[in-house]
């Protein structure tokens, strides 16, 4: 049994059927980067496996952990050890950082009171994502993550939007999330991860063990990522973006 | 005190307000001017202390500078622990003992003004009179607790409080009803006076039952360099409040915020803001409202008016429709008669955002959880002081209205 099965999945977004029948399959442990054009559904992707609102599944299925998961809730799946980490996550106002920290590790299994290890120290009392930087929500999207200690981590676009001087910082605590901290076996959990990226350079943090290529709302190619990501910084995807 | 024609006030007793439904006044009976006396606050039978306790008046008056307790027409308790600078007690005493308090009396607000103010006026009403001496800064809030006791009664309110120059003032005042008091009627003129470089902070809690009409009549007047801040606060369910207090900024340099926090439940009815009225130069308000309706009518209001140069003032009302079937009505106004003023407005109505809920479900909370604590956020987030006591009654009201849908 795979930890994350997607049987012929086909999602409406915004009156557009955006995923036209994906099928994919994730392994406990294996993390796996996810490459594509803008537009062509990767975000979607994510969100509908997050369950997000803006998304309907109009068929195929959702597996995780052996559960159909494909009509349940967004908390219930957190529960189940799914995680996100959204590339822009909205602004909430009167909502604190340290309150939300606090409210996903009482749902989670994570820790608390890292917050200085994230450098976030000075924006636990702030409204979460409000006047935030780039580098500061992606550290606190993690800040957060590892509160919640997910057994599956979908990450959009770690890098986005990120300083040179930050993403050493962030690609070390991406690792951590899903690898545990250096010299631990993260308590024999093996986390899996689904990494968006445009760039690949989140992938020397975290290397990764395969690679999808989604274009036009289906999967176009699945193969090494090393291999893949050469071919697409060399020939691009050949196509126009959507 | 100006020269007031008793004709034409006897007129006004059938003027409806310019805001809110009318109210006939011959539905309800006088309410009581003889009540039981308290003398020590701690001795207030329980149930009056939990309601006490509901709109942020504590009961133990530790702490605080002063309390006052009026139930129905009559004030059944009056301490004042800090005399030095500080006169509290029932405005018709002071009126009797201090001569200069008539220069007061109905020089903030014309009786002529409803049929509230008038009634108010021919009543010879009683209320509280707070006064804090010039250049004394009275440490903690003074707190005053109007009950409504008697059903189908009118409750007629007359507070004054005068902050002269050079001094300060926190006032916490919470406004409720005793549980067999359902339907009665709470009128309440407050006329304020801020004098030069001085402040006050008045919060005002109302919780009230599910028929009681409320009709508060608040008139402030500001000196050079004051500073006003009117905090608002209704959480829990009424029949209907029409609330539009106003402050005149007559003094050089004076600033007022107008704070309104309100929840519109089923068959509430509440129409509310406040006004400002920026008479001198370099005058500053800011106009803030956040309000929910779960089903209710909410109607919210803010005025800027704008008289002189150098003046600045922002009006924000903001609300979330949380149930079906409701009305939210905001209206912002500006008006300006000078150039040199800048006046700015925003206002916003609708549903809080799906991605919101959906980014805290991500984190394990679960729909109703994220709704709570966005909601929260909401109405906290853009106020800034309000007491810390208030945050759990806040919690509570959203619980509860939560429940209820």
């Amino acid at each position: 049994m795979s930890l994350l099965e997607i049987e012929d999945l086909h999602v409406v977004a915004g009156d557009r059927e955006i995923l036209k029948g994906v099928s994919l399959k994730l392994e406990e442990g294996e993390t796996c980067a996810l490459f594509g054009p803008n537009g062509s559904g990767k975000s979607t992707l994510l969100a509908t496996i997050m369950g997000y609102g803006m998304t309907t599944v109009t068929s195929g299925k959702i597996f995780f952990k052996g559960k159909n998961i494909t009509h349940m809730s967004v908390d219930q799946r957190s529960k189940l050890g799914i995680g996100m980490m959204m590339q822009r996550p909205p602004n909430v106002v009167g909502v604190t950082l340290g309150n939300l920290v606090a409210a996903t590790a009482k749902n989670g299994k994570g820790v608390v009171g890292v917050e200085k290890e994230f450098k976030m120290q000075d924006f636990m009392d702030r409204d979460v994502n409000v006047g935030f930087s780039g580098g500061e929500i992606k550290r606190s999207e993690l800040l957060q993550l590892t509160a919640q200690a997910p057994d599956f981590v979908m990450l959009d676009e770690p890098e986005s939007g990120v300083d040179l001087e930050n993403i050493d910082l962030i690609g070390k605590k991406v690792h951590e999330l899903i690898y545990g901290k250096e010299g631990t076996d993260n308590g024999g959990r093996k986390v899996s991860a689904f990494v968006i990226t445009h760039t690949g350079q989140i992938m020397d943090y975290i290397g990764a063990d395969k690679a999808y290529v989604l274009i036009h709302g289906r999967i176009a190619r699945e193969g090494d990522p090393n291999a893949i990501l050469e071919d697409i910084k060399t020939n691009g995807y050949g196509v126009e973006d959507e | 005190m100006t020269r007031i024609d008793e004709n034409e006030v006897k007129k006004a007793l059938d003027k409806p307000a310019a805001y809110g439904e009318d109210i006939d006044l011959n539905e309800y009976v006088e309410g009581d001017r003889e009540v039981e006396q308290i003398e020590n606050i701690t001795d207030t039978p329980e149930d009056l202390k939990k309601r006490m306790i509901n709109v942020g008046v504590e009961a133990d008056d530790d702490g605080k500078e002063g309390t006052i307790l009026f139930i129905d027409n009559a004030m059944s308790h009056c301490s004042n622990k800090a005399q030095e600078g500080l006169i509290i007690m029932n405005t018709q005493k002071a009126l009797e003992m201090y001569p200069w308090a008539r220069d007061y009396y109905w020089s903030a607000i014309d009786p002529t003004k409803d049929k509230y103010t008038a009634k108010t006026y021919q009543e010879d009403s009683d209320g509280y009179f707070i006064y804090v001496k010039a250049g004394y800064h009275i440490k903690t809030p003074v707190q005053t607790c109007m009950m409504l006791a008697k059903n189908r009664s009118v409750q007629n309110l007359h507070n004054i409080i005068i902050v002269d120059d050079n001094a300060s003032l926190d006032m916490v005042t919470g406004c409720t009803t005793v549980h067999h008091a359902n339907q009665a009627l709470h009128v309440g003129v407050s006329e304020m006076f801020i004098g030069n470089n001085s402040s006050l902070s008045f919060t005002m809690v109302h919780s009230w039952s599910d028929q009681t009409a409320v009709r508060p009549r608040t008139n402030v007047l500001m000196g050079k360099n004051s500073n006003y801040v009117n905090n608002y606060v209704v959480l829990d369910p009424v029949g209907t409040i029409q609330s539009f207090p106003n402050a005149y900024l007559n003094g050089e340099g004076a600033r007022c915020s107008f704070n309104t926090m309100c929840i519109a439940h089923e068959n509430s009815n509440i129409d509310t803001g406040g006004c400002a009225v920026l008479n001198a130069p370099n005058t500053g308000a800011e106009i803030v409202s956040r309000n929910i309706s779960y089903g209710g009518k909410m109607i919210a209001r803010g005025k800027l008016v704008g008289n002189a140069p150098g003046a600045k003032a922002h009006l924000e009302c903001k609300s979330i429709i949380l149930k079906d079937g409701g009305v939210t009505h905001a209206i912002p106004e500006l008006e300006a008669s000078c150039s040199d003023v800048e006046m700015t407005h925003e206002a916003a109505v609708g549903k809080i955002a799906q991605e919101q809920i959906d980014y805290l479900m991500t984190r394990g909370l679960s729909q109703d959880e994220a709704v709570s604590m966005i909601v929260r956020g909401f109405l906290v987030g853009g106020i800034r002081g309000l007491p810390t006591n208030l945050q759990s009654e806040i919690d509570a009201a959203i619980e509860k209205a939560n429940e209820g849908n």
